[in-house]
C-alpha cells in the first residue's frame, strides 16, 4: 500500500465511532423509555454514517479489492485500533452515558482540528460529521447533570461510572506511529494539544453536575495499539457473525 | 415503568418546512421542556421531517368535550356554502 500511515491514521478514526455505534446500537429497544432508546439509537447511525465515509475513503486509500465492509467486517480483533473507552459494555445508563460524554467532549475537539485537515477528504468528513457530534455532546452533557443532580440514587450510579471509566479517558490523547506522521504532514489531528483542554470541559461539567472529579492519576491504554480489553471480542463477534456465519452475504 | 408514572407528558408540533404551519405530530414523555425538546427532535424528525418545534404540557392543552359533539358540530354539517368552493382559486396560492 502506498500511504500504510494515511490508512491507518483512518482506521484509528474510524474504529472508535464503528464500536461505539455498535455499543450504542445494542440498546435498540432496550433503552430505559422510549425516548432515550430512540436518542441511543440515533447516536449510533450517526456514527455507523461517519463510518462509512472514513471506511470507503479508506478503501480508495488502500487500492485493492477490500471494501468498506471488508473493513468493517472481517478484520481480527488485534487489527482494530479503537481506544479503550468505546468498548466498554453498557453496565446500565450510567456507563452508557459516561462513556458518550467522555468521548463526546473528545469527539467534538478532535474534529474541530481535523476541519483543518491538510486531506480535503477527512476535512469534508469532519464538517459533515461535527454538527452530529455537536448534538451528542449536548445530549450526554445534560445526562450527566441530570444524574449527577438528581436524586441520591442516580448521582451514585454516575458517579461510579465515572470512576470507573475515567481510567480510559487518557489514551484518547496518546499517539501512534501513524499519527505522529500524518501530524508531521499536517493531515492528522496533534490529540496532545487537545487534553488540557479536555479535562478542563469535563472537569467544568462534572462539577455543575455536582459530582466528584476522580482523582485517579493511573490510566489504562492499548486500544489504539490493537490491545483490548475483554469485551471487544465479544462486541465483535455480534458485529461479525452475519458476514462469518454466510460469507459475502448481501441485503 | 417508573418513567411513565413520574415524568409529565408533552405533545409536539413540528413545522415540516418553512412557510407551512407547525402541525401536531404526537406525544411522549420528558422530564421539562429542555428533554421534551430534544426527546422530540429524536423520535419525530430523525427521517429528516422538521426545520422547527414546538413543544407544551398535555396539561395546559383545553379539548373539547366528545359528549358535545353534536351542539358543536353538528350544525355545521348541512352548510355546504361554508365552504370555499365556489369560486377558482389562483394557482399561486398553495396549501389552502
Amino acid at each position: 500500500m502506498k500511504n500504510q500511515n494515511l490508512y491507518n491514521y483512518i482506521l484509528g478514526i474510524a474504529d472508535n465511532s464503528l464500536i461505539l455505534g455498535q455499543r450504542m446500537g445494542e440498546l435498540t429497544g432496550h433503552g430505559p423509555s422510549l425516548e432515550t432508546d430512540i436518542a441511543c439509537t440515533n447516536i449510533s447511525l450517526d456514527l455507523f454514517g461517519q463510518v462509512r465515509s472514513y471506511y470507503q475513503y479508506a478503501a480508495k486509500i488502500a487500492g485493492d479489492k477490500r471494501t468498506e465492509d471488508d473493513i468493517a467486517m472481517l478484520r481480527k480483533e488485534r487489527e482494530y485500533v479503537n481506544v479503550l473507552l468505546v468498548e466498554q459494555p453498557n453496565t446500565d445508563f450510567a456507563y452508557t452515558i459516561a462513556r458518550q460524554f467522555l468521548f463526546d467532549v473528545y469527539h467534538f475537539m478532535f474534529l474541530t482540528e481535523l476541519q483543518k485537515s491538510r486531506d480535503v477528504t477527512l476535512s469534508a468528513i469532519a464538517t459533515k460529521s461535527i454538527k452530529e457530534v455537536s448534538y451528542h455532546q449536548r445530549f450526554s452533557s445534560d445526562w450527566i447533570k441530570r444524574l449527577g443532580d438528581g436524586t441520591e440514587k442516580s448521582k451514585s450510579k454516575i458517579q461510579n461510572a465515572i470512576d470507573s471509566l475515567w481510567t480510559y479517558t487518557d489514551e484518547l490523547f496518546h499517539q501512534v506511529e501513524a499519527d505522529k506522521v500524518m501530524v508531521g504532514e499536517n493531515i492528522g489531528v496533534d490529540v496532545t494539544q487537545l487534553k488540557d483542554n479536555y479535562y478542563q470541559r469535563v472537569n467544568a461539567i462534572l462539577t455543575e453536575a455536582m459530582l466528584e472529579v476522580p482523582e485517579s492519576k493511573w490510566f489504562q491504554k492499548g486500544g489504539k495499539e490493537g490491545v483490548h480489553t475483554e469485551h471487544l471480542g465479544y462486541l465483535l463477534s455480534d458485529l461479525q457473525y452475519m458476514q462469518r456465519a454466510y460469507p459475502n452475504m448481501d441485503w | 415503568m417508573t418513567t411513565k408514572k413520574n415524568w409529565p407528558l408533552w405533545e409536539v408540533f413540528v413545522r415540516s418546512k418553512n412557510g407551512l404551519e407547525h402541525r401536531h405530530f404526537g406525544s411522549l414523555h420528558a422530564a421539562d421542556e429542555e428533554m421534551a425538546l430534544e426527546n422530540a427532535r429524536d423520535v419525530y424528525t430523525r427521517r429528516n421531517e422538521g426545520v422547527s418545534i414546538w413543544v407544551v404540557e398535555s396539561k395546559h392543552i383545553t379539548a373539547s368535550n366528545p359528549e358535545n359533539y353534536g351542539e358543536l358540530f353538528e350544525p355545521a354539517q348541512d352548510k355546504v356554502y361554508r365552504h370555499p368552493t365556489f369560486y377558482d382559486l389562483p394557482d399561486e396560492v398553495k396549501h389552502m
